[in-house]
């Protein structure tokens, strides 16, 4: 199979729904941005992707690499070649990223073979700084323990990184502008843009366009209300820059109020 | 003459009596006049005979109840008991720290070995049992013992001075620096025996040393034994010790020790706990900062599962002006087990730019694990810095959401936060060996969980 498939998904949080039927089709190689006002569902659907405890599934299907992945565990989901990158990635006290990056590259080779003895030192160091220079990251960043004390930037830098790692073939990246200057915006995109391939599809999770100044995304879909309630081309996303969220409030609230 | 008081037990409606009295007789006491400890030893009896057993209306035991301990099961090994127990393991004689011994003794239920190169022997290095040493270095043993810790601190305290079976001496003569780390084990084999030990550590002036002590015997169920054990330390003036302490006691060890360092001017310890084992301890650890310039660190590791009770109580004492002293004790508790860390930092008046920390940190894995963290300070000087900390937390839902997201399967994403966890205290411990070995200790337990 070549993505992933989203259908009629319906999702609750403590019992009140969030998502009311969300459908999408996300093919490896494209590249896809969901834009919309805050509190529409669109974090809710990266961490129903993941599998989060608190995000009950109660309606739909999620369909990746052939298989309905509603029951899937969320480490199994990773290995199976999902990924999300954090809006706010939190510390993991103790554990340095490149400990981190090294058990989960382990976890997923041991997945494939049970006797896989796990890569060596060296050539996970030789790698990592590989990646680490993909994204213009000071190699003493691989001795840091993840995420504690880390800048908005240098967080959001880690994801990248992970997915860089990790090379998934269905990546969400949820708000990953935000908190970023510039700078960082661009070196964060870049190193996407570098990564995003025939074997990976994207989607981005913005409530900005201007993330979108640098991922150039292949179709827009606006979530409001749970739903997607329209989806186009890149043309979509500058309509939006121009003319806000309003007209969605205005065309969508009646058919939320019915 | 034995003990002959009784204790009425009330528990619910019914009323217990059961025996409160060790086997021990003063016939046991070696107090022949030809050993150097003979005086030492006939004070520290009537010290323990005068001793009732502690109780939870005491207030360093107030959270550590001995009402179940089977007080009068207990009996000294015989001369050469070891020969008909289960051998020490191997690993437990490797180097922990760098690649070689420069000494290494084996203390045994009824015996004892000690090697120690001769090249240190030579430079005036004493590291001998106490069976030799009463024989070659009477006049030590008899300066040193009891000259740290008083038989009158405790019941137990006086129980290990009056009838230490395995005793250590460990003397570095004035300048001496010893390269190579120093070893011993006490291995404590079989049931409803007491391995009774006392170590005495002098450092004198301008020495150093490194040296690893470690406690251990294999698990037997549905069986008692006990250890009580004195660790007498100086460090003297401009003296450098590295002392590094594994208690991995079975289940079924009832364990008690009371440890005290005197630190002396500009001389420096660093003291290293690590505890896995045991089903009670309760353990008595005194920093005593006695010279001008004196610094003491302490780190502890605790892991505990299934129904272990540790229980470490320790003092920071500054006595004297510029003294540096740094607890940091961090622990994870799985299973019903519980732990108690009781600490004060005292700062004696006038022991100005004192400068004390002390923190303790837990990580509950289980809904019936209890740790209890009680921190003190008592400070009679104006002119300190102290602070202190105190934390018990459980592995949290969002960091292991994060670590699964990432492929990483459960119980290896609990095991990376156990271990970060612990990064802090494993960072303070300068000896790969030992840092080997405590990640050890957290896999074991976490297998076992």
């Amino acid at each position: 199979m070549s993505g992933l498939t989203i259908k009629n998904l319906h999702v609750s949080i403590e019992g009140k729904e969030i998502l009311k039927g969300v459908n999408l089709e996300i093919k490896k190689g494209e590249i896809h941005a969901i834009m919309g006002p805050n509190g529409t569902g669109k974090s809710t659907l990266a961490y129903a992707m993941m599998g989060h405890p608190s995000y009950e599934i109660t309606e739909g299907e999620i369909i990746f690499e052939g298989q309905n992945i509603v029951e899937m565990a969320t480490d199994e989901r990773s290995r199976l070649g999902l990924f999300l990158a954090f809006q706010y990635p939190v510390a993991i006290p103790g554990v340095t990223v490149a400990n981190f990056l090294r058990t989960a590259l382990n976890a997923r080779r041991r997945a494939k073979n049970p006797e896989d003895k796990g890569i060596s030192i060296l050539d996970f160091r030789k790698m990592l700084k590989e990646k680490m220079d993909l994204l213009q990251m000071d190699h003493a960043f691989a001795g840091r323990y993840l995420n504690e004390g880390f800048s908005g930037g240098e967080k959001k830098r880690a994801e990248i990184l992970q997915m860089a790692t990790l090379k998934p073939s269905i990546a969400f990246l949820d708000e990953t502008d935000s908190g970023l200057d510039i700078d960082a915006l661009r070196i964060v995109s870049e190193g996407v843009n570098a990564l995003a391939d025939e074997n990976l599809g994207v989607v981005v999770i913005t409530h900005y366009q201007r993330l979108l100044n640098h991922i150039k995304p292949n179709y827009v879909h606006i979530m409001f209300d749970g739903r997607i309630v329209e989806s186009g081309g890149p043309e979509l996303a500058l309509r939006l820059e121009e003319l806000g969220y309003d007209w969605v409030r205005e065309k969508y609230k009646e058919v939320v109020a019915a | 003459m034995a003990e002959k008081e009784k204790v009425v037990i009330k528990s619910g409606r019914r009323e217990v009596s059961a025996p409160r009295k060790f086997n021990f007789t003063r016939e046991m006491v070696n107090t022949s006049s030809d050993s150097p400890l003979a005086s030492y030893r006939a004070d520290a009896w009537s010290a323990f005979e005068k001793f009732g057993l502690p109780s939870t209306s005491e207030e360093a035991w107030r959270r550590t109840d001995l009402r179940k301990m089977p007080v009068d099961k207990f009996n000294l090994p015989a001369d050469g008991a070891y020969n008909d127990l289960p051998p020490i393991p191997k690993d437990l004689l490797k180097p922990l720290v760098g690649g070689q011994h420069g000494g290494q003794i084996t203390l045994l239920p009824g015996g004892s070995q000690v090697s120690l190169l001769p090249e240190l022997a030579k430079k005036g290095v004493v590291f001998t049992d106490f069976r030799t040493a009463e024989n070659e270095h009477p006049e030590l043993l008899k300066k040193f013992a009891g000259t740290v810790i008083r038989a009158q601190d405790g019941k137990f305290a006086a129980l290990a001075a009056a009838l230490s079976q395995n005793g250590i001496l460990l003397y570095v003569p004035k300048g001496v620096q010893v390269e190579e780390p120093l070893h011993s084990v006490l291995w404590g084999p079989g049931v409803d025996l007491a391995h009774i030990s006392h170590l005495i550590i002098y450092v004198d002036v301008g020495a150093s040393v490194t040296y690893v002590h470690e406690y251990a015997s294999p698990d037997e169920a549905d069986a008692d034994s006990m250890h009580a054990g004195l660790v007498e330390i100086v460090v003297a003036d401009g003296a450098n010790l590295r002392f590094v302490e594994l208690q991995s006691w079975g289940n079924h060890v009832w364990n008690f020790s009371h440890e005290r360092v005197h630190v002396g001017k500009d001389a420096n310890l660093n003291w290293v706990f690590g505890a896995v084992g045991s089903k009670l301890t309760k353990n008595f650890s005194d920093l005593d900062l006695i010279g001008v310039g004196a610094e003491g660190r302490m780190s502890g590791f605790y892991f505990t599962d299934g129904s272990q009770h540790l229980d470490h109580d320790t003092q920071q004492n500054h006595l004297v002006p510029n003294t540096f002293s740094d607890l940091l004790f961090k622990g994870a508790l799985g299973g019903k087990s519980r732990s108690v860390w009781q600490g004060m930092i005292y700062v004696a008046p006038g022991a100005q730019k004192t400068d004390g920390y002390q923190a303790n940190r837990n990580l509950l894995l289980s809904r019936d694990a209890r740790a209890d963290a009680i921190p003190g300070l008592e400070i009679s000087a104006d002119d300190v810095r102290c602070s202190h900390g105190a934390t018990i937390g459980k592995i949290d839902s969002e960091p292991l959401f994060y670590l699964l997201s990432r492929g990483i399967p459960q119980d290896e994403a609990e095991q990376l936060m156990v271990e970060g966890f612990f990064d802090p205290i494993i960072q303070r411990i300068p000896f790969e060996g030992v840092r080997e070995r405590f990640q050890q200790a957290i896999k074991e337990k976490l297998g076992r969980k």
